[in-house]
């Protein structure tokens, strides 16, 4: 089975991809239906080289870095971006720090250029840190009581304990006063670097220009300071069966999350995973889970299941939003489905269902330039191969109920699972 | 533009057909002239329940059936209740896409709205309900809504309170569905991949073949006692048509405050602003731009672009009064709001807050604001509306979007009216409508209540 035009998907002849004497990797892509340009990308300066003392500290300084160059101050930076219509941004996750923007084609050079002086020429002026440090420690008080991200906290501090995955990437209150500026500066002088910088750019410009365009505003960056990748410490699966509620005053909402390790990016185990995942919470009104928690019991306006593959690990989750009186209901189904999960293979007809879906699926993700630079990120940060999107529907294909089913007791355990709750106080004995 | 055909099918279906042959995708949309502006009193959240049940299945697309059928052919579709319209899309390979133009057909006759899964989804909206209550800004905005239209609809939520919630019964559903998902009252958008002739054979067969069921009527389009100054709502009423009561103009400035857990206050200041037809709708949009930076309004796609240079994101970021603002209108049928959200600076007041605000406001008319700030307001629009037009999804859903509040032309010629604003109609739209007398202004004042970090303790799980 193949979508209709595969041709169309992105491949080795349409895609070019160069790397830069200084190790810089771009991929390009052309796309002239519209006259705008989407550019993406990321480089090895995440959170995993926050000490404890000083969690958030990767996020801080790349949400710092458009506050003030040497060539530009932050008026300047944004004057130039907003009268062109032009975004540009970027922010920390684990491993990377990821940036992202959008132009008409004719202000490309105007981004590239921003992005060059963000990267390598920041000056962390003091008025501007004191100001976002407000900013971001609004953000962490807001977050403070919000169900969903409480509830994401916990569970990723329970699946990865003494890990950066199982801690925030913005922080705490107490981490990010203890910032200074000079830790902004050092922690940019001994991570920022063009070694592990990737770029993509799709849009109205040939492969050339793009080319030509980045060897302008980044060929000639180094960084003979720069510090190798931190060594991580070792992951390990559940031992045992957590339960946490974390009780949150004023709501009228709980929100639940169930779950337990998932494989990584690069494991063979993934497209198993991820088709099991589609049948089990996603597929139609969100699979299974969807179907017994909000469409035959009413418990949840949303219900459903997510599989999350980083580089060194990955998540496989339920999630819902339930009123508290129904929370164990919730809990009880929910199990009661993920049993049925284990036991027996899905069916032939399910497992049909999510294949067609995802080999569907393809062109239409693929559809504006932000879904073409977000599948060349991703074939980009696993090393999937430029041909991937042509081999996809082979790769989906491959994988059997039996396959799914192996795959799925690989992962679930129930007698090893995070249940992690926040809402309301419980009332009953759990 | 690339052209547009636009039809209207013997039973009064309109029909608009856009060809892009970039890509092997078509983009299906169906919009009905029905929202929260359509309820009353005691019946708030219909139309958005409405829209639940019509996932609840038909006799040839039973609910176990619907649910799937789309995603298997690896499509997208969702669906969203606003102020003044439903709509219904699907974004499918080409060569799929009678799935979709069948199960639209039939829903807009068929559906089965059966009691028990009325039952069913009644806790679900509920739930939902509960998701948004758990916001701040949620119940903030429902205070200023409530306090800015007395009379007119859109003074309660989309959702629905609560007691009606409770207390709707399935015939109130199924009258609602039966009174408003009519032909006459619908229009079907499809934009993508396909030979025009052969879409509107294929509609107007589709449509046909459902019209032996069909209610007779006249076009039940709403009207509001505001759009009539000639006809009058009595002559309107007599014609058939709904007519919705206008608000009355506001005669005094009002306040509304909430409070809750939390350590952050926010500011929602709301203007009652023009109607999209309205032209003046333009002049305020081209203010919003240089007061709190331009704002898409695609439905998809269009994304944003940063305000750091905007007149209020200088007063009152800069000034560390507040650590972010946003404003923006939208494009209604009657007279909505014009809103700016701020996060107050924890280390200041709501009041400080006010006093800079106001001082933008004063300065917007009692100074005019120059060309080139205005041609910068342009080209950020135009850029936005480039960022658009990268998705078929997007494009299609304009077909209909714009006629629900206006036509067509309104989207084709946005820009161009945009770029005919001059800075004396700004100073104008400044003084006309933001006064204190036109507004409401919340303020969410948290009680200081919080989680404390660390304070959980965790169980071992026995449950296995």
């Amino acid at each position: 089975m193949k979508p209709v035009n595969w041709k169309t998907l992105p491949g080795q002849e349409d895609i070019t991809r160069m790397v830069f004497s200084n190790g810089i990797t771009l991929l390009a892509r052309s796309n002239f239906n519209s006259p705008s340009v989407s550019i993406s990308g990321y480089l090895a300066a995440g959170s995993m080289f926050d000490p404890l003392d000083r969690l958030g500290l990767a996020d801080f300084t790349a949400m710092c870095l458009m506050r003030g160059t040497q060539e530009r101050n932050f008026q300047e930076i944004y004057d130039q971006l907003e009268s062109a219509g032009a975004s540009l941004g970027l922010g920390a996750s684990v491993h990377n720090v990821s940036f992202g923007g959008r132009a008409l084609v004719e202000d490309l050079p105007l981004l590239l250029g921003l992005l060059s002086e963000a990267l390598r020429q920041p000056i962390f002026p003091p008025e501007q840190v004191e100001r976002l440090r407000a900013q971001l420690l609004t953000s962490l008080g807001i977050r403070n009581q919000d169900t969903g991200d409480l509830a994401d906290m916990a569970f990723d501090e329970i699946l990865f304990p003494n890990h950066p995955y199982g801690r925030p990437e913005d922080g705490h209150p107490e981490t990010i006063q203890a910032i200074t500026r000079d830790d902004l500066a050092d922690f940019h002088r001994r991570h920022y670097g063009p070694g592990s910088l990737v770029l993509v750019i799709v849009g109205a410009v040939d492969a050339q220009q793009a080319i030509d365009q980045v060897q302008v505003a980044l060929g000639d960056w180094s960084n003979p300071a720069l510090e190798p990748l931190p060594v991580l410490p070792p992951l390990h699966d559940l031992a045992e069966g957590i339960r946490r509620h974390i009780p949150v005053p004023g709501k009228y909402q709980t929100d639940l999350l169930i779950g337990t390790n998932g494989p990584r990016r690069g494991s063979p185990d993934f497209m198993p995973a991820s088709l099991g995942n589609s049948i089990l919470g996603q597929f139609g009104m969100m699979g299974r889970i969807g179907d017994v928690v909000r469409e035959k019991a009413g418990l949840a306006y949303s219900a459903s299941t997510s599989l999350s593959a980083f580089i060194d690990a990955g998540v496989w989750e339920v999630s819902a939003g339930v009123n508290p009186a129904n929370l164990q209901r919730a809990i009880d189904l929910i199990l009661q489905e993920l049993q049925r999960f284990i036991q027996e293979p899905v069916t032939m007809e399910e497992l049909r269902d999510s294949q067609a879906n995802y080999i569907g699926q393809l062109p239409l993700s693929l559809e504006s330039n932000g879904g073409v630079v977000n599948a060349l990120l991703k074939i980009e940060r696993f090393q999937l191969g430029l041909d991937y999107y042509r081999r996809y529907p082979d790769l989906v294909e491959a994988v059997t109920p039996e396959l799914a089913l192996e795959t799925a007791r690989r992962y679930w355990h129930l007698e090893r699972l995070a249940i992690v709750s926040a809402g309301p106080d419980l009332y009953e004995e759990l | 533009m690339d052209s547009v055909t636009k039809e209207q099918l013997p039973g009064g279906l309109t029909v608009h057909l856009k060809e892009i042959h970039t890509a092997p995708i078509i983009s299906h949309w169906v919009w009905y002239w029905v929202g929260s502006r359509n309820e009353k009193p005691g019946a708030t959240g219909l139309s958005h329940w409405v829209e639940h049940m019509q996932f609840k299945g038909t006799p040839i697309f039973p609910t176990s059936v619907l649910d799937k059928a789309i995603a298997r052919e690896g499509g997208v579709w969702n669906a969203f209740t606003h102020l003044d319209w439903t709509t219904y899309y699907e974004t499918l390979p080409a060569d799929k896409i009678d799935l979709a133009l069948r199960l639209e057909a039939d829903r807009m006759f068929n559906s089965l709205f059966d009691p028990e899964e009325v039952e069913a989804e009644r806790t679900v909206i509920l739930s939902e309900r509960e998701g948004g209550e758990n916001e701040p800004l949620f119940r903030l905005g429902e205070a200023i809504q409530i306090a800015a239209f007395h009379t007119h609809p859109y003074g309660h939520e989309i959702i629905g309170y609560l007691e009606d919630l409770m207390r709707i019964q399935r015939d109130d559903l199924y009258r609602h569905y039966r009174s408003y998902y009519v032909p006459q009252n619908a229009l079907i958008a499809v934009a993508g991949d396909f030979k025009t002739e052969d879409m509107l054979a294929r509609l107007s067969k589709l449509y046909a073949e459902q019209e032996g069921g069909a209610r007779s009527g006249a076009r039940s389009r709403t009207l509001s006692d505001a759009s009539l100054p000639q006809t009058g709502a009595a002559v309107a009423a007599k014609a058939g048509a709904e007519v919705i009561p206008a608000e009355p103009p506001a005669r005094e400035e009002q306040y509304v405050e909430v409070s809750g857990p939390g350590e952050t206050t926010f500011l929602q200041i709301a203007y009652r602003s023009p109607a999209a037809s309205n032209p003046d709708f333009f002049g305020l949009t081209v203010l919003d731009s240089l007061l709190s930076g331009p704002t898409s309004i695609n439905l998809f796609g269009g994304g944003g672009i940063s305000n750091k240079t905007s007149r209020l994101y200088r007063a009152l970021v800069e000034r560390d009064l507040a650590v972010s603002v946003h404003g923006g209108m939208q494009a209604t049928i009657d007279p909505f709001l014009y809103e700016v959200h701020i996060t107050v600076h924890s280390q200041h007041k709501p009041q400080e807050v006010m006093k800079a605000f106001d001082d933008q406001v004063k300065r917007l008319q009692d100074e005019r604001v120059s060309g080139q700030e205005i041609k910068r307001a342009i080209k950020q629009a135009r850029a936005l509306f480039a960022y658009g037009t990268e998705s078929i999804t997007n494009q299609a859903s304009w077909l209909g979007f714009a006629e629900m509040f206006a036509s067509y032309e309104w989207f084709t010629s946005y820009v161009e009216r945009l770029a005919a604003i001059t800075p004396d109609d700004v100073q104008r739209i400044a003084q006309t409508y933001l006064t204190p007398l036109n507004r409401v202004t919340g303020v969410y004042l948290p009680t200081g209540e919080s989680v404390e970090e660390g304070s959980e303790e965790d169980e071992p799980d026995e449950a296995g």
